[in-house]
């Protein structure tokens, strides 16, 4: 009989010798080249980290293949980042320029420290996901192939570049804080099936479940209705109800939103404003949303001032220079009509043309 | 099984950034269910649509969350994916691995699964991706007798997460490693058997440049800090002045208090401690010379979340500073009153973020016991709508007694 409430593993047991040694006595790092970082302790004792970018979904040959590079070249350990990157942790110098090699050689990309775009923090999609507008392994791997040479370079930006995908508006990326969020959005009311809604639904539960209140009971249909005009295609009722389809190929499509950071670095922690309301579904590569992210990027590396994230880039021009410098127009959707939006309204008459 | 060409896939194997298809392909050759896998995504890339339906209810035995059940939408065509249910499993704090450990991962999920996995998902569990209903408990005993156990879903705690803290970085304020596990370990029953509103999130950030984005994807973030002064060794400063490092304009002039002062004769550094707000600016780009205080704890802060339902919330501190050592008593309190209020009065699907918004703040804090300081507030209220408690106002029976 297998034992309950375990809980995870002991961190401690997965920690490297020099770790264990050096635990909480770190003094500083350094950045040695993209993707190798160095942590000295008070001790002296030197740690090696190689940062290396993955799909973050893998099969078992990946996995085992990073399990003997760290055999080989790090004792036994690794470990994996907040943001899906792999970091091989590595005690002995001599074995930092063999592994570097190796890993060049096996293609695996080296990088996101410093002033590097990091892997992006992603979702499931079409690959496992039930509410999807758009897949997420698919577009990570076109803009990152897009974006390559940012993430093995740390000199070619002005500072961190941190960008999230979330395939529908439950975010499970938890994109809403990114400096460029790619976010899948519907666009169309659910439609309702009546013959099924009261087989696999709770009715009160579906209308709590509606943000905008948008959705009615419909006593003769033993169903629900939908006022058309107050649905922001959430897909909130969906989760509750499988009878109520949000999922739409002709209209779902990819939002972009620009300007957020988690930080607390010089400003503070801030939201991702909306740049592109809308961007079409063109699987297999996504043409329209990696030539918009780079556009993003480039605009604001050329733009912005060492140092400036994306956010404060933006807060130093002002967001009408953004909209003119990056050439997106601006549109009726680009203004807040949803519970927060008074905020957002300009309240002085200082504006820049 | 369902073999057949894959051109937009194999769209996405061309390029530098690796493939996740090219992986997936290599598992297909081990596992049939990767073969009906890939060929249902193709036909999503097709047809711009997803081809899950809603997932039922599965799990193992004792628990209420952990497993996630995930049906193909056209079982006949793709039978084996007909059932092809996601296990989450807790990850050790800080996503440290052995790879005896991690080996062992991979040959029990090569046993009992599609070999797919997440490292990590979002909220940091390994996410086993695939397998059929037959198989969970299995799947579960295997990983439970390897030392394993499942994270959380549903209405419920999820796993929490840590940045790598004292285990690799100087600037940890405290042991985030420590208590992730400790908080893990103490609410087993919370994650395990959801009875909750809704989900709940806790994440360990050490210092405020918050590597786990706690501030923005979690419920309780707990945010690393410092009391007293920064730290200034100001023979490494030099160093940094005689490398060229432009102290006045990239530190000085950056620090978003003016808080420091750079002497460019004596190639010194002063902080005005009192004006200083740690934010980590002058640290992350002098790391040799500045560090944290030494008086180190935590500030807490509540209800971030993403944007379901009423838009996406930053959290908000309710305590600045708490100093974090073993047994957490004192956090290990707070969560509880926190807990019991939310549990009391949250709706269905309404986040704690949420309910204090309702609710009101002041309603929040009277009701977990927490004294109202200005560290709270970017600025006070700007209208007179205030609520008075019974005991603050004079009733009229009272007055003419
Ligand atoms: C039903 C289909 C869904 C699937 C397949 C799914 C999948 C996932 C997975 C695999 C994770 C990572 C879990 C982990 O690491 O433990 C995750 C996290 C998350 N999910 Fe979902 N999810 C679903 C529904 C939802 C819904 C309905 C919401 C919102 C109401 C939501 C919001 C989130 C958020 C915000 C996170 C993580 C954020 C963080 O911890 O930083 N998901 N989801
Ligand atoms: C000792 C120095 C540091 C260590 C050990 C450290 C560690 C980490 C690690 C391991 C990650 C995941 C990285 C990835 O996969 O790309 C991360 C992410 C991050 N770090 Fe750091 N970091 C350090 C310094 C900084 C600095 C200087 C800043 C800000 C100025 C910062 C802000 C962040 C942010 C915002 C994230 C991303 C969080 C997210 O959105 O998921 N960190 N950090
Ligand atoms: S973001 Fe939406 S579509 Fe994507 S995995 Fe999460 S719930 Fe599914
Ligand atoms: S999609 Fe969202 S807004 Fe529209 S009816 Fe459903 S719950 Fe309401
Ligand atoms: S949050 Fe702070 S303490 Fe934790 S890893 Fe990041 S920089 Fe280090
Ligand atoms: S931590 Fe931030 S606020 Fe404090 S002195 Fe350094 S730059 Fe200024």
């Amino acid at each position: 009989m297998s034992r309950t409430d375990l809980g995870p593993p002991d961190y401690k047991e997965m920690l490297p010798p020099v770790i264990k040694e050096n635990y909480g006595q770190w003094l500083y790092h350094e950045y040695l080249k993209p993707g190798v970082m160095k942590h000295v302790s008070e001790k002296g004792d030197a740690l090696y980290t190689i940062r290396i970018g993955s799909p973050r979904l893998v099969g078992l040959d990946t996995v085992r293949e990073l399990c003997d590079l760290a055999d080989k070249y790090c004792d036994g350990y690794l470990r994996f980042t907040s943001r899906h990157n792999v970091e091989l942790l590595v005690s002995n110098e001599a074995n930092v320029d063999p592994l570097l090699a190796e890993l060049k050689q096996k293609g695996m990309p080296v990088g996101g420290t410093g002033n590097s775009i990091s892997n992006i923090v992603h979702t499931q999609g079409w690959i496992h996901c039930h509410t999807p507008a758009t897949d997420a392994s698919g577009i990570v791997k076109a803009v990152m192939d897009d974006l390559y040479d940012y993430f093995t370079h740390d000199d070619l930006l002005p500072a961190r570049l941190r960008v999230a995908m979330a395939c529908c508006l439950n975010m499970c990326g938890a994109v809403h804080c990114s400096d460029i969020a790619i976010l899948g959005i519907h666009r169309t009311p659910p439609r309702i099936d009546h013959t099924k809604v009261s087989k696999v639904c709770e009715i009160p539960t579906v209308i709590a479940s509606c943000p905008t209140a948008a959705i009615k009971p419909d006593p003769k249909n033993k169903s629900v209705k939908v006022t058309e005009e107050k649905c922001m295609y959430c897909g909130n009722c969906y989760t509750m109800c499988p009878a109520m389809e949000i999922m739409d190929p002709l209209n779902d499509g990819i939002a972009i939103l620009v300007g957020g950071k988690v930080s607390n670095s010089r400003t503070a922690p801030g939201f991702s404003r909306l740049a592109i309301p809308f961007l079409p579904n063109n699987a297999p590569r996504w043409p329209e949303v990696t030539e918009a992210v780079r556009n993003i990027v480039e605009t604001w590396a050329k733009d912005a001032k060492k140092g400036e994230r994306m956010g404060e880039w933006i807060s130093r021009i002002g967001w009408e220079r953004f909209f003119d410098r990056t050439g997106i127009p601006f549109t009726d959707k680009h203004i807040d009509d949803y519970i927060f939006s008074i905020p957002t309204f300009r309240t002085t008459t200082n504006f820049k043309w | 099984m369902t073999e057949r060409k894959t051109p937009m896939l194999d769209e996405l194997e061309k390029g530098p950034w690796p493939s996740f298809v090219t992986d997936l392909k290599r598992a297909a050759e081990k596992n049939d269910s990767v073969k009906d896998l890939i060929a249902q995504l193709e036909q999503s890339y097709e047809e711009k649509k997803g081809h899950w339906k809603h997932g039922g209810i599965v799990g193992v035995r004792g628990y209420g969350a952990g497993v996630i059940g995930r049906y193909s939408d056209e079982p006949e065509k793709y039978p084996n994916i007909a059932e092809f249910h996601t296990l989450r499993i807790n990850s050790p704090a800080g996503w440290f691995y052995d790879t005896k450990t991690l080996r062992n991962v991979c040959d029990m999920w090569e046993e009992h699964g599609s070999g797919l996995l997440n490292l990590h998902g979002t909220t940091g569990d390994i996410i086993l991706l695939g397998t059929k209903t037959n198989e969970l408990q299995p799947t579960f005993d295997a990983f439970s007798d390897a030392g394993f156990d499942l994270g959380g879903s549903g209405s419920g705690l999820r796993s929490p997460s840590a940045c790598c803290g004292p285990a690799r970085c100087e600037w940890a304020c405290y042991d985030t490693l420590d208590v992730c596990d400790n908080l893990t370990h103490e609410y087993q029953d919370e994650m395990h058997r959801p009875m909750w509103p809704y989900k709940f999130k806790f994440k360990f950030s050490g210092c405020p440049n918050d590597c786990v984005a706690s501030i923005a994807r979690s419920d309780l973030s707990v945010i690393g800090t410092w009391r007293d002064t920064l730290r200034i060794n100001q023979e490494e400063i030099k160093n940094y002045a005689n490398s060229g490092m432009d102290i006045q304009g990239r530190v000085c002039e950056k620090c978003p208090t003016k808080a420091l002062t750079f002497n460019s004769e004596t190639k010194e550094l002063f902080v005005k401690a009192e004006d200083c707000t740690r934010c980590m600016h002058c640290i992350n780009v002098l790391p040799k010379a500045v560090r944290p205080g030494k008086e180190k704890g935590a500030t807490l802060m509540i209800g971030g979340k993403s944007t379901i339902l009423r838009s996406a919330f930053l959290s908000w501190v309710i305590v600045p500073f708490m100093p974090l050592e073993a047994p957490y008593t004192e956090l290990k309190d707070l969560i509880a009153r926190i807990w019991e209020w939310w549990d009391e009065h949250g709706k269905t699907r309404e986040r704690i973020g949420e309910l204090i918004y309702r609710l009101g703040m002041g309603n929040f804090l009277r009701a977990v016991d927490l004294p109202p300081v200005p560290q709270m507030v970017k600025e006070p209220r700007a209208n007179p709508y205030i609520f008075w408690q019974a005991d603050e106002v004079i009733k009229a029976d009272e007055a003419t007694k």
